[in-house]
Order: structure tokens, then sequence, then C-alpha cells
């Protein structure tokens, strides 16, 4: 959220429309998503009650657990759900292409993606993950073979999730969210029907008239993981008695068509609206990331590697949170130099300014600090009326150039003083283009795409005593294998 | 007949609970809620007469799951709480008295039930015996924008060595020793409520406050399992939150004051135009989250929406267009259509600004 949002939120109200927050698409969208849409029990910490899925829009896919608190049931349903999941998932792994790096390597040409309705979608399909990557085939309360292998991949794209950037397993109220202000409140916005209804209204009828039919539960029911209260009561609990007195999960199945349905061609709609946006520059380099670690936990799981453990070691959980934070940072600055919109939000902060130039000083040559010979350092004077909040000796990147180091020498007024550190070839003067030229319009950001500074960890096998020590790498246990499921 | 009375009609008062205390707190300036929960108002009742039924609900299946771990908790003398309360507490009892309150001779009336409460608490209090007391439904009262009421009393107050604990059961799943962050947050500002009326009940019969421990003792089922585990969760912060906010509330002779004579809320008495013009004449102060607490909500928001305020984009936008409240002069100050006020100089100079640079990069 900042001022611009808000003020585009405003302008949503006015106009009746829902208003750009991005010119281009900053996530990557799959040829072949896979739409899945879980439902759960009320009051169950992750009962899974039915789930539409499946990749043809013409052709979804409906699970159903017609007694929701019946272990064996669920069970099936984790199997039926690995049934359409796992072709589709090791599928990508058959067709690689070699990466050019200074090791050169195999990588998947494409991954799976899995687009759910919203976050709790996401922290649903974790919570399956968790409650099933444990599981075994043999030994007492056996599941299919198929259903911990499942649960060891919801895990990894739950995992992808915390990931800025990532493209693995996203909530399309979130990508909708990134691209769109609505004339309702971001809590609001988590909700797909009244999004949808914001961003592309029905035909003859404006944005708050269409969301406030989109909040009639009969024709919009809640795109889960939780169901209306009122379904359940009136609807869902008749049906569950007609299973256990007959047998047939038929009514189930009907009842729960109808509340997941119409979800699923909201998730198409969504799908199409952000594919009609035009890919930012970065995402392609993004999605080679969650491509890389598909790959990695392919072979990782080839290789019989053990499901994740219920927590984190000291090591691994810092190195984590430095990775998440990096990736974050690498992400909110990659977005802003692909979209001068979102840049916006970064100016009005003071955190970055654009203008023009008005004068530069391409043959000055400084001694640099620590340096014993001079060396070209330019200076470029920018024009702007943007209200910087930045002090001298701040490092700054641009969009002309995201690797060149600049930084500011000075702010008097409407004037910026910058000097260019690098990236200006290997003359006594700086390559031509290197350095901007007077007239020209610039951009410059206090934004790191190198994700910004590291901190140095341990290694696992090197964890300080204070920390605990190394720690013993998860093994399965028996007991997590027939953890109770009530 | 108090006036309170008069506004609500002849409907039955309803009583106050944690969630709907701990609601009012979080938004201390809506007399609107505070003056219909004081009059012990049907919300959602009234709500329903308006046309704008609470968007909320609780499923059967949530009610069922946690009547059962509610029970399951407490099954055979509450067996399992105190294995928990050993173990979470450090404690070395082997058995402690359970006492329920929630009926007295019979009688389920209000009152007999509060001052049956204050005598066994004070006991226990004075007694400062080695054995544990579990008081089951205690009937507490809270003093709330200067008018008494009543506590729906969920949870079990346990008392050691003459120190006193709030035990409450909640049927969310603690996994891998996390819980939904929402959830627990919600849990220890309901808790706060009891603890805090707890106390209010001890200085009243001139006992030491602090007997009252802010470390809430929370129940919930651990993992996928019905088993349950208790955590001890320190709700000091949101104790001096919901100080301050109680504080911070219009008290409601005020509010009644300023109404106009002869006003009712009484749904049976008036077509639903009439109640929501009576409604409408107290103040509200809408903010989307309103929408999973209040059941007023809808019908605030759609007031909010016909005057065009901020408010119903959320409190963050509101701040952002600098605490403008309507919408069309945020907008008419970014397109210098609408002069601006000496104190909005400058966020109608941000606003000419921002638009100026959205518009630029929208093109
Ligand atoms: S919904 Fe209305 S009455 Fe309830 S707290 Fe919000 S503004 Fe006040």
């Amino acid at each position: 959220m900042s001022v611009i949002s808000s003020y585009a939120r405003a302008l949503a109200v006015q106009t009746g429309r829902a208003q750009p927050v991005a010119t281009v698409r900053h996530v990557h969208l799959s040829a072949t998503p896979m739409v899945f849409i879980p439902l759960k029990l009320a009051g169950e910490a992750a009962a899974p009650l039915a789930a539409l899925v499946g990749t043809d829009p013409a052709n979804p896919r409906l699970l159903v657990v017609p007694q929701p608190r019946n272990r064996d049931l669920r069970f099936a349903f984790m199997a039926e759900l690995a049934d359409v999941m796992l072709p589709y998932i090791e599928g990508f792994a058959a067709v690689t292409e070699t990466v050019e790096a200074k090791t050169p390597y195999e990588r998947s040409s494409d991954a799976p993606q899995l687009l759910v309705p919203n976050r709790g979608g996401v922290a649903f399909t974790k919570l399956l993950g968790r409650s099933t990557r444990f599981r075994r085939a043999d030994g007492p309360y056996p599941v299919h073979p198929s259903v911990p292998v499942l649960g060891q991949w919801l895990t990894f794209l739950a995992e992808r999730a915390e990931y800025a950037g990532s493209s693995a397993l996203v909530a399309l109220t979130e990508a909708l969210a990134l691209h769109w202000a609505t004339g309702q409140s971001p809590m609001e916005d988590a909700n797909l029907a009244t999004q949808l209804a914001w961003i592309a209204p029905p035909e003859g009828q404006n944005g708050p008239e269409a969301a406030l039919a989109a909040e009639d539960p009969l024709t919009s029911p809640p795109a889960g993981p939780e169901t209306h209260p009122d379904f359940d009561g009136q609807v869902l609990d008749h049906a569950i008695r007609a299973y256990e007195s007959s047998g047939s999960p038929a009514q189930v199945r009907e009842a729960l068509r109808t509340q997941l349905e119409p979800t699923w061609a909201l998730m198409w709609q969504a799908v199409r609206l952000l594919r009609g946006l035009p890919e930012a520059a970065t995402v392609d380099a993004r999605w080679a990331k969650d491509r890389d670690q598909f790959t990695r936990e392919t072979a990782r799981l080839a290789d019989g590697g053990f499901p994740r453990g219920r927590v984190d070691g000291a090591v691994s959980a810092a190195i984590r949170l430095a990775d998440l934070e990096s990736a974050l940072q690498t992400y909110e600055a990659q977005r802003a130099f692909d979209d001068p919109l979102v840049m916006t939000e970064h100016r009005v902060a003071g955190k970055a300014f654009s203008g023009e130039v008005v004068a530069v000083d391409a043959t000055r040559r400084i001694v640099p600090p620590g340096k014993t010979r001079p060396a070209p350092r330019p200076l470029v004077t920018i024009r702007t009326s943007d209200p910087v909040r930045l002090s001298p000796g701040k490092r700054l990147f641009s969009s002309r150039n995201r690797k060149q180091k600049t930084e500011i020498v000075s702010i008097a007024g409407d004037l910026v003083v910058i000097q260019i550190n690098d990236q200006m070839g290997r003359g006594s003067t700086p390559a031509p283009g290197s350095v901007p030229e007077v007239g020209e319009i610039v951009c410059y950001a206090e934004l790191d795409p190198g994700g910004g500074q590291r901190p140095r960890l341990p290694s696992g096998e090197d964890t300080p005593w204070t920390h605990g020590g190394p720690p013993a790498p998860y093994v399965p246990t028996d007991e997590d294998a027939q953890e109770a499921w009530s | 007949m108090t006036r309170l009375d008069t506004l609500r009609g002849p409907a039955a008062p309803l009583d106050h609970n944690a969630r709907t205390i701990a609601a009012l707190a979080v938004n201390p300036g809506c007399d609107r809620r505070a003056l219909l929960d004081a009059a012990g108002i049907d919300k959602q009742r009234t709500a329903t007469h308006l046309g704008y039924p609470a968007p909320f609900g609780q499923s059967p299946f949530a009610i069922t799951r946690a009547a059962s771990f509610d029970a399951l908790v407490k099954a055979n003398g509450c067996a399992h709480l105190l294995r928990l309360l050993r173990d979470t507490l450090d404690l070395s009892i082997s058995e402690a008295s359970y006492s329920d309150i929630s009926d007295v001779g019979g009688s389920d009336n209000h009152q007999v039930r509060h001052t049956r409460t204050r005598a066994l608490l004070k006991r226990a209090a004075s007694d400062g015996e080695g054995a544990g007391t579990l008081f089951d439904h205690p009937l507490l009262k809270l003093g709330v924008a200067g008018h008494q009421v009543y506590l729906e009393p969920a949870i079990i107050a346990f008392q050691i060595e003459g120190r006193f604990h709030v035990v409450e059961i909640k049927s969310f799943a603690v996994i891998d020793d996390q819980a939904d962050a929402g959830q627990v947050a919600a849990a220890a500002r309901q808790s706060a409520v009891y603890v805090y009326a707890l106390r209010a009940l001890f200085a009243s019969e001139g006992l030491d406050p602090d007997r009252v421990s802010h470390d809430v003792v929370l129940v919930c089922p651990k993992d996928f399992a019905n088993h349950p585990t208790a955590t001890l969760l320190d709700v000091r912060q949101q104790l001096a939150a919901l100080d301050r906010q109680l504080s911070r509330l219009t008290r409601i002779d005020r509010i009644l004051d300023e109404l106009p004579v002869g006003i009712t809320f009484d749904i049976e008495a008036q077509s639903p135009d009439e109640a929501a013009k009576a409604v409408s004449t107290v103040d509200a102060r809408f903010a989307p989250e309103c929408l999973s607490s209040c059941e007023m909500a809808l019908f605030c928001r759609a007031e909010a929406r016909d005057s065009g305020s901020t408010d119903m984009l959320g409190r963050t936008a509101r701040d952002e267009l600098g605490g403008v409240e309507s919408i069309p002069t945020a907008l008419g100050l970014a397109d210098d259509s609408r002069l601006p006020s000496p104190e909005q100089t400058e966020i109608a100079e941000q606003l000419r600004y921002v638009r100026r640079i959205y518009i630029e990069a929208v093109a």
C-alpha cells in the first residue's frame, strides 16, 4: 500500500472501475497452469472436503470426501488428488535444457504452476502437504504410495510461495491486486468474486454494482478453503447424512459442485485478464529460479530424499530468512525498474526520483578512496520535481543499466548531482552510452536488484554450539508416519 | 424503564461477551456500536431487519467441533486440563476441586450467578489454601462506557495458592508448535477481557488485582489430532490496549444526551426505513475490519459508500490520503477542482503531485 495505490482506489470509486497499479505483468503465467480450488471442513485443522482441479478450463475434475471426518476417505481423496497432480508435476521433469554457467547444468525447460484463489488456498495447500508427507505405504495405517509423494510436492510448492517473486504457487487474488486497485478495501480484495467484479464488471454493470451482486453467497459461493456457514448448515450437513445412510456420495458431490464451479470460472477469467498484460522484463529470470528449484527438488526426490522435517534447525532457519529477505529486495527492485507505475510508489516515498539530465561532467577523473590511480567518475546533474529523501553517499541504481553503481553527491533545491562509479568500459574516458546525456529522462532509485547485503552464515554442519550445534538431519520416524489425523 | 430499555424495546437484553468487548475496543470511535451493545440490542436481528444481514456466521460443523473439544478437555473432572495445568504452570498438584457456576440452585439469573461468582472467588482468594480450584463459567461484570455489563462465561478461572489464571479453550489447531496468528491474536484479545474483568472484581473486593495472572492458559488441539495441548499466553499488551481503549469510549450518557427525544431502535415497532433512520442518528465509524467483527457492518458500509467516505477503503488508505474524509474531496484536491482548507494545503500539494506522476506513468 502506498499513497499511489490509495489514490488509485479513490479513482476506482469515482470511475466505478478498478484502476491500474502496474503497466506490465509481474507474475509468470504458465501456458498450462493447474488450477486448484481446495475446500476444507469448517472447524477442523486440515480436513479436506473437496477440490476442483485441472489444467483444462472446460474439464475440471471434482474430488470430494463424502464424510470428511473419516480418515480413510481423506486419504483416498489425497490419492485421487495425487492421481491428477503427480503426472502434471512430474511431467515437467522430462524436458530439460542446458544452462550455460561456470559449470553448465541441466534445468527443466518448464515447471509446474499451481493457481489457487487466495492466501487461504496457499496455507491449506501447505497443511495438506504437512499432513501427508510423512505417511507411509507400509506399516500401520498404510496409505497409497502416491500420497506421501504428493505431500512432498505440495510442501515444496507452498515453500516456494513464501519467496517473493516466485510463481510456482500463486494466489490469484494477490496476483490481481499487484496489478489493479479496486474501489474496495484490501481486506475485501481477498474475495476473488468482488475483486474481479471491480476489474471486469459484466456488461451493463459498473464495479460497485457488480461487486455487491458478487457478495451474494448463492451466486458467488466463497472461493474457499472455508465454505459458507449457511451452506454447511442447510445443504452440506444433510448431504453428508444422506451419504451415511445410503452410501452414495452423489448428493455430497452435487452440493460441492455448486460451491466450486462458479469459482472455477472466475479463476480462468483472472488468468485471461492477467495474460492480457504484457510480461515484465524480469519475469522470465524469476521463473528460471522456479525452474531451477523444481529441477533440484525432482533430483532430490529421485534420490529418495526425506520429507522436510516438522521444524527447521537454527542455521537453516536463519539461512531461509536471509534468502527470503534477499528475494524480497530483489523482487521489489526488479518490479520498480520494470514498471514506471510501480516506480512512482518509490518516488512518492522519496526513495527514487526521475527527471531530466541538465549537465554532465563526463571527463571527470578522481582518485577513488582506497585507490592510488585516478579513474573516471563522471558527475551527472538531474533536475527533478520529486520529493527526494536521500542523503549524499547513498548508493543508487537505475533501469538504464541495472548493474551500474552510482551515488548521490549533493542535493540542492530541485537539482540532484550523482556520480557514476562503474560500468564505463576500460578506457580512460567512459564508453559511449555508459553515462546519461544532457536532455535524457532518467530515474534513479535506492533499490538494489542484487538483493542487498547477505549476512554471512555458517553452513549447517558448522552450527555453533550456542545454537545447538549441527542439527541432526531429519530422519523419518514411525511416530510421524502414523500421526493421528482425527 | 431506563433510556437504554426504551431504545431496545420489549426484547430481552443480550449479554456482552469477550468477543464483543474486544471488537468494541478495536473500534473505540464508534458510538453506534457502543450504544447498541450497552442497550443489549440484538445487532444480528437489527441488521437483518434493516436489510443488511451480518456477513458472517458460524458453521454448525465448527460449533460441534468446538463443543466436542471443550467436552474432551473437561471430561473426567477436567483430567486433561489438570495435566496440562501441571505441565504449563509447573505445578505439583495432584487434584483440584471443580465448581461449575453456570447454574446456581437451578437459577440462571445473572444477578444471582454473579453474586455467587464473587463469593466463591473471594473465598478462594482469602483462603489461600494450597489446593487448586477450577471455577467453570464464572459470570463476570465489566464497566463499559460508564455502564455495567455481564460477560458471557466462556472460560475457566483456575486458582492455586491464591493466584488465579484464566483458562481459555479454543478449537483451532496448533501444528508443529504454530497456530494461525490471527486466531491466536483474537484469543489473546478475548482472554485479556476476562483478565481485566477478573481484576476489576478483585479490586472492588479489596483484593490485590495482581493476583490474577497476565499469563493466560490457552488450550488447543495439537497437530491434526484431538489431543489437547496448552500454552501460556502473555496478554499484558492486550490488557494495556484494552484499558486505553475502554477509557476512550464515549460515555453512554453523553451519547444518550445527544439523541433526539423519544427515539427507539425497537425493530418490532418500526419499519426497516424508520429503524434505519433511527440507527443513523448515532455516529458510526466504519472500517473494513467491521466486516468480520460487527453485525451492523453491511449497513454501515452502505452508509459510508453513499457518503463517499474514505473509510470504506480501509484505515491505511484513509491515512495515506492525508486523513481527508471524503473521496470526492481527496480527488478534488488532487485535480485542483477544489480549494484546500488551510489545514489541507500540505496534503493537497502531495495529492496534486501524486496525480501528476500517476497520469504520466499510466500513459
Ligand atoms: S459496523 Fe457500524 S456499528 Fe459496527 S463497529 Fe463498525 S461502524 Fe460501528
